[in-house]
């Protein structure tokens, strides 16, 4: 067993998440706490590694991971943590942290703490604070065992921290990734030809407490008065009330207007994600 | 097509959650269904509908109340319903993972689908779990998913509206973010007509598992910030509102 700290870093058309910085600054401060080492996992070809402020960074560079695969990515990492023994391995809370988090957590039987806010270390050990139950409570935890998993909601420690120029050790995949049952087929773009609330400097955003689709007139109406535009929270583009093209939040567009308006939304993390730069 | 769907009771986040010692007070607060197991249900009925098949719901009841949620499954399509008999209020999903998976284990699943999280997955999904327990892959983020035999044509959402394509070889766990229809209504006379006549069957919890977490603190988040709450008529608050928008320049 070792002291390190692992960054899961993720990565898409080339560029990395501002997560995955974000969690490379704080495993830099824990795993100074901790006596071990800040290391930033990259796994996929097609993007340069050489951006982390780590103390080392490896990258599993190989052309069948280019694009996210649950089940390849899983493998790669289960069987690395498995020969590098971290003492923490942190993931992002996001659409693709999340698809590997807990099933590594199954796997390897080490504790895995979910929305995680902070981190610090405590008595040899970690303390997570985790933001739970859609915001209305933070949970203190100490993972037991060996190994923790942390995977941290985005925006939770400053970006700069994790940005460096440390260079990269290129290895191979430690599993064959060649005979998958989960296979990449095509991406799917975003859906355009609507307008781009990610550029409007006044958004109105609605969600499901408005009460039901006949609603959405009013905050229209109220939108055309402030000469603003209607965006809403993920649970009103379920319903079918607007176009996905209209949703803020963690699986939707990240807005930064100067005013944003939110009427009937009650303000979970995953909402907050995608307007905390507003 | 044979298709479990899994299903999570949680503490329900409408009102403020009461805490007692370093967890909530469960004792105190409404158990409701997870949101995502609706879009897992009806992802699963509309498969049912268009390949045939069967759609079993499976959850852990923790406090003796899962009842109306399986009901509820049953009268928007749902063939089979199962609890396991945990009273457990504070069962983690490690273990109700477990418990699931030893449950599904014999019934030749196809597909798993579960809610691509819960607002209570402290130490992670359920799903993704099971997926390790019976060695099956995971795929989360679903907005979509197609039958074509033994493998599915299943979509997988990233951020600001981009996605990707996946085929996954069945039997597969699925994490449902959203039904590709909203889900479907269920009238109550036919949910109190399945509480009369439908049958849950019920499973003792088998396996063992746990977070390996140990609570040190449970409390409502710190304020750190300041709001300005406008007290008033609605007249009033909202006149204040325009006169604070029109001081920053932004009406």
């Amino acid at each position: 067993m070792s002291n390190d700290v692992f960054v899961i870093t993720e990565h898409m058309d080339g560029k990395f998440s501002d997560v995955s910085f974000e969690m490379v600054g704080k495993a830099k401060e824990l795993a100074s706490a901790l006596g071990g080492q800040a290391v930033a996992v990259v796994v996929g070809g097609g993007v340069s590694s050489n951006g982390f402020a780590s103390d080392s960074t490896i990258h599993i560079d190989d052309a069948a991971l280019s694009n996210f695969n649950p089940e390849a990515y899983g493998k790669v990492i289960e069987a690395l943590v498995k020969e590098k023994s971290p003492r923490v391995v942190m993931f992002g809370w996001t659409i693709t942290g999340m698809d590997v988090a807990a099933w590594l957590s199954a796997r390897t039987r080490a504790p895995l703490v979910a929305y995680a806010k902070d981190v610090r270390a405590e008595g040899g050990g970690i303390v997570v604070s985790s933001q739970v139950y859609g915001g209305k409570l933070m949970a203190e935890v100490a993972p037991e065992g060996d190994m923790a998993i942390v995977a941290c909601l985005a925006g939770s420690f400053p970006v700069e921290a994790g940005q460096g120029s440390t260079a990269a050790t290129t290895m191979t995949s430690p599993v064959d990734v060649g005979s998958l049952k989960v296979k990449f087929v095509e991406a799917i773009k975003p859906a355009g030809g609507d307008v781009d609330i990610t550029a409007q400097a006044k958004l109105v955003s609605i969600g499901r407490g408005i009460g039901g689709k006949e609603n959405v007139e009013l905050a229209e109406e109220l939108a055309k008065a402030l000469g603003a535009t209607v965006s809403a929270s993920r649970p009103v583009v379920d319903a079918g009330w607007l176009p996905r093209t209209r949703q803020v939040g963690k699986s939707g567009l990240k807005v930064k207007p100067k005013l944003y308006l939110m009427l009937g939304i009650s303000g979970a993390p995953e909402h907050l994600e995608g307007m905390k730069s507003a | 097509m044979n298709i479990v769907v899994t299903i999570k009771h949680i503490p329900s986040i409408a009102d403020d959650l009461p805490v007692k010692g370093d967890n909530v007070d469960f004792d105190s607060v409404d158990f409701v269904l997870n949101e995502w197991d609706e879009h897992s249900i009806e992802q699963a009925v509309l498969i049912k509908e268009a390949v045939g098949g069967t759609v079993t719901v499976i959850g852990v009841d923790l406090i003796g109340e899962l009842d109306n949620a399986l009901h509820l499954a049953l009268a928007k399509g749902a063939d089979k319903v199962v609890k396991i008999t945990a009273d457990d209020p504070a069962a983690d999903s490690h273990m109700q993972a477990k418990w699931l998976s030893e449950a599904i284990k014999g019934m030749g699943a196809n597909m798993v689908f579960a809610g691509v999280q819960a607002s209570n997955d402290l130490d992670g999904q359920i799903g993704p779990m099971i997926a390790a327990y019976l060695d099956m892959p995971y795929i989360g983020g679903v907005s979509s998913v197609e039958a074509n035999g033994d493998s599915a044509t299943v979509n997988k959402e990233f951020a600001g509206g981009a996605g990707a394509k996946y085929s996954v070889s069945m039997p597969f766990v699925a994490g449902v973010q959203s039904a590709p229809k909203p889900p479907r209504y269920a009238p109550v006379s036919k949910v109190r007509q399945m509480a009369q006549s439908a049958t849950v069957e019920k499973v003792a919890p088998s396996g063992d598992a746990s977070s390996g977490l140990a609570f040190k603190k449970m409390a409502p988040p710190v304020v750190t910030g300041h709001a300005e709450m406008i007290e008033g008529s609605s007249k009033e608050v909202a006149a204040k509102i325009v006169e604070l928008l029109k001081s920053k320049g932004l009406a």
